[in-house]
């Protein structure tokens, strides 16, 4: 989509996307596949953002609920929504989010670490900020919603 | 012969059939052990090692020949009747088993081995033959001379007779037109002879016809030939491996014992027609040498000659193929695959009204017949019986009990049970363990047996059966049983358990799989180094499989291991509760009812059991278990699935509606997800949901009880997390 033919190896391209009135974005190279929402089997004794499983294809597909996640109120999810399926370390899961927006080229340079604000419900899930059109772009960091990172509920 | 790349292959195989000659070698001692004594089982052990040694040499892998050589040496000892298998002689056959297994692994691997140690093993090994009387019968002595020669070896004792031979060999070697045929070149074969030793050729033309008679493609030639090197027999006969039964060929040693070298001429097939002599029944095999024949002893001599296998042909019961553990992976992945989408199919078919007397239907379930069939067929490729694991435990019992100094004799059952074979691959380092722990700690010390009244030796039984579609593996021993009050003990000092705590027996004897326990008062070789009984846990818990102990003061202790049959597909019932949709593994439900609100009991302040065929048994609500609702507090009419623990122990889950009883395929969460508690796996239905399946036993064991809502508690509805804060308060 982007309109130079060549990828200019400072820029990082990133997928964008909408969870409730915000935009964040992740690394389109990690990105699978993206689909649209499916009722998740929910898993007992998990944690409040993790939404369950679904079946992708024949594998089982943890679903996190990235809003919950974040602390960013929302209805619940309807057919409209959409599930961004992302793979990070060997690990397939799938991020339950509003809207897929548009596919960006950031310059590594125009991206700056997060301001240290403990208080935030989306305080380390956030890798960096960008500014792009004059919105705040957050780029998440898939490390950090890994069902495996936080402690399990059980 | 060095090995070098297009020869990898033919190595590799060559050690797996090694490990098939070693467990047929331990197969044959054990039965030895167990007092067969018949020719036919010794000659089962003999040719094993005796097969190792030749492919060994051909690998150019010599310190296992040397070992395999003077093994079989004494081995042949016992098969000429001159030596009893008594304990002492069992006892270091089966050392000497487990260092040529060493061995093997040794060459396969490149590394290198203690030579102290095998020395060691094998002189007393030798020592058994060593006062043994001269040989009585000529012929006896014939027919195994080649085998107790061992020339190469000098200062090993051997019987006089032979040392006293001249060293160097008469060999009278004729081609076959086969050997032509079959791409082979006698030149080579002379020139491989000669670097051996100094060798003396003569070829014989005097069968060579006149010209006009002249076959063109037969052979006319043959050879004598006096190798005069100090070689033992096989040195020469491998030479000839490739050329067995297309040739004429004699090997004798130069011995003025005109009746034993023509003897010895006969051990390699001499003729072609009759190395083939009998068609067997098993096609795959070939004629093998020394068969079942009784008295291969007095059959020997200048009569009829044995035909002869070469040594790398191993005595195969049936032909098998070797396949790449991935691509069966990848099958059962897609079989899996093909269950599912049968099912989608059938649940779509219903859905449109199809009668079920219509071709459609019928097709479909042909279809569905055929997926359980190849199911089915597809898991046995990967089931393989335990015994192997089995045979590997057999040598820690002996080597943990040499290091302990306790005689143990090890009881094994049910060795041809069937497991997946990724199971038993993990399952053998817990095992160890465990058969180690019951050496070491389980079983007295010899004096400590004697003073309670039982023999010095001890017995440590392994098990294996399947119960219930799970596969039981157990491993008991007849020791003092666990010293409970020590244990306790132990577990205050330590600090893993508060002190003064009111324990059940079963309580105790559990705290032996909390992280860094040991009772053992000093740490000794075999165990107790703090890695105990928790890491087995762990590893048979990954495995999707429970441990449980039990104890008598004074009889034993037994540890029972309870593994999944596959890791890859159950049988199960289809439940729903809370609207959602669980899978509960058939081979733990006992039975299925509908209670009456009479048949409820209330326990405690929140929990209740029914009453059924005179036993008290705990009502679990699934939903509320698996924090999917709220304790209902009204189960009148309710549909309850009887189930239980492998020890016997009872629960009734309460669950919404019976759907159907199916075979489900395994999808694991632990990868995607994690571990859910209460959840085994989940699985993926002919709608395309995904289902959880359940873990009872887990559920069972987390269980809150809880079927009614307290009053004094907060519970919020729904599925939030903070439901499972009740589950656990109960």
């Amino acid at each position: 989509m982007s309109e130079q033919g060549h990828i200019d190896p400072t820029e990082q391209e990133l997928l964008s996307f909408r969870v409730g009135e915000q935009e964040y974005s992740v690394d389109i190279m990690s990105v699978r596949e993206i689909r649209g929402w499916t009722r998740a089997t929910p898993l007992p004794h998990s944690a409040a953002h993790v939404r369950g499983v679904i079946n992708l294809r024949g594998t089982v597909l943890p679903i996190i609920d990235l809003a919950r996640q974040l602390g960013i109120p929302v209805a619940e999810p309807t057919e409209r929504n959409v599930i961004i399926v992302v793979h990070v370390h060997d690990q397939t899961l799938g991020l339950l989010v509003d809207a897929v927006s548009d596919i960006l080229s950031i310059p590594q340079g125009d991206m700056q670490p997060p301001p240290d604000m403990a208080e935030d419900a989306s305080h380390g899930f956030i890798k960096a900020l960008t500014i792009i059109e004059g919105r705040m772009l957050r780029i998440l960091d898939l490390d950090a919603v890994q069902p495996g990172h936080e402690t399990e509920a059980a | 012969m060095r090995a070098p790349d297009p020869m990898a292959e033919i190595r590799a195989s060559f050690f797996v059939e090694c490990e098939e000659l070693l467990e047929s070698l331990q197969d044959g001692l054990t039965a030895m052990e167990g007092g067969a004594s018949d020719s036919e089982t010794i000659n089962v052990c003999f040719r094993a090692v005796h097969s190792i040694k030749g492919g060994a040499g051909a690998f150019g892998l010599d310190d296992l020949v040397r070992f395999a050589h003077r093994y079989e040496t004494v081995m042949d000892e016992m098969r000429a009747g001159r030596l009893s298998a008594d304990a002492e002689a069992m006892r270091l056959f089966f050392r000497a088993a487990d260092v040529l297994f060493d061995l093997v692994r040794a060459a396969r691997d490149g590394t290198s081995l203690d030579e102290a140690d095998i020395e060691a093993t094998l002189s007393e090994l030798e020592g058994l033959t060593g006062g043994s009387p001269k040989p009585e019968g000529e012929a006896e002595a014939v027919e195994f001379t080649p085998m107790t020669l061992s020339l190469d070896l000098p200062g090993l004792d051997i019987s006089p007779d032979e040392a006293a031979a001249a060293p160097g060999w008469d060999i009278s070697f004729k081609p076959e037109r086969e050997l032509f045929v079959t791409g082979n070149e006698p030149r080579h074969l002379l020139a491989a002879l000669s670097e051996v030793g100094p060798l003396e050729t003569r070829c014989d033309t005097s069968a060579v016809p006149p010209l006009w008679d002249l076959d063109p493609e037969e052979n006319y030639l043959s050879w004598s030939m006096r190798l005069a090197a100090d070689v033992d027999r096989e040195r020469v006969a491998e030479i000839f491996d490739f050329v067995d039964g297309v040739c004429r060929l004699d090997i004798s040693r130069c011995s003025s014992d005109v009746a034993g070298a023509t003897a010895c001429a006969d051990r390699l097939s001499p003729d072609p027609t009759s190395a083939r002599p009998d068609p067997e029944p098993e096609p795959a095999t070939v004629p093998i040498a020394e068969p079942s024949a009784p008295t291969p002893v007095a059959a020997a001599g200048q009569t009829s000659p044995a035909p002869a296998s070469p040594p790398e042909e191993p005595a195969k019961p049936k032909q098998t193929v070797r396949v790449d553990l991935d691509r069966i992976d990848r099958m059962v992945n897609l079989v899996g695959e093909l269950v599912i989408n049968q099912a989608m199919l059938t649940q779509s078919v219903a859905e449109m009204g199809i009668p079920a007397n219509s071709p459609v239907s019928h097709g479909l379930e042909e279809f569905m017949q055929l997926t359980r069939d190849i199911q089915d067929s597809v898991m046995m490729i990967r089931a393989q019986p335990v015994k192997s694991l089995f045979q590997r435990m057999a040598r820690i019992v002996r080597e943990a009990s040499a290091s302990v100094d306790k005689r143990v004799r090890l009881v094994t059952d049910g060795e041809a049970t069937e497991v997946d074979k990724t199971v038993i691959e993990r399952l053998s380092d817990p095992l160890t363990h465990m058969v180690r722990n019951a050496v070491d700690h389980g079983l007295e010390s010899r004096d400590k047996r004697v003073a309670a009244g039982k023999p010095d030796e001890g017995v440590v039984r392994l098990s294996a059966a399947h119960r219930s579609g799970r596969v039981i593996i157990e491993v008991s021993d007849d020791g003092a049983g666990i010293n409970r009050p020590k244990v306790k003990q132990i577990a205050e000092e330590k600090g893993l358990i508060a002190s003064g705590l009111q324990l059940s027996d079963s309580e105790i004897d559990n705290l032996l799989f909390l992280p860094g326990f040991s009772t053992a008062s000093k740490v000794s070789d075999l165990s107790g180094r703090g890695v105990g009984m928790d890491v087995v846990r762990s590893s048979i818990q990954s495995l999707g499989g429970r441990i449980a102990i039990s104890s008598e003061p004074g009889r034993g202790t037994t540890l029972q291991i309870s593994l999944p049959l596959t890791l890859a597909v159950l049988d199960g019932m289809v439940v729903r509760v809370a609207g959602e949709t669980i899978v509960v593994p058939l081979g733990s439900i006992v039975e299925t009812l509908t209670l009456a609100g009479s048949e409820i009991r209330h326990l405690g302040p929140r929990t209740s059991v029914i009453h059924i065929r005179d036993s008290f048994v705990p009502l679990l609500d699934l939903g509320a278990e698996l924090g999917y609702r709220t304790p209902l507090g009204q189960y009148d009419s309710s549909v309850v699935l009887l189930i239980a623990k492998e020890d016997g122990s009872r629960s009734a889950l309460i669950v919404d509606e019976i759907q159907e009883q199916r075979q489900v395929v395994i999808k694991g969460l632990q990868e995607s997800y994690g571990h859910v508690p209460g959840i085994a796996a989940a699985t993926i239905l002919g709608d395309g949901q995904v289902a959880l399946i359940l873990d009872p036993v887990d559920l069972m064991a987390r269980a809150s009880g809880a079927t009614r809502a307290a009053a004094d508690l907060t519970i919020i509805p729904g599925r939030e997390p903070s439901a499972e804060e009740s589950l656990h308060a109960g």
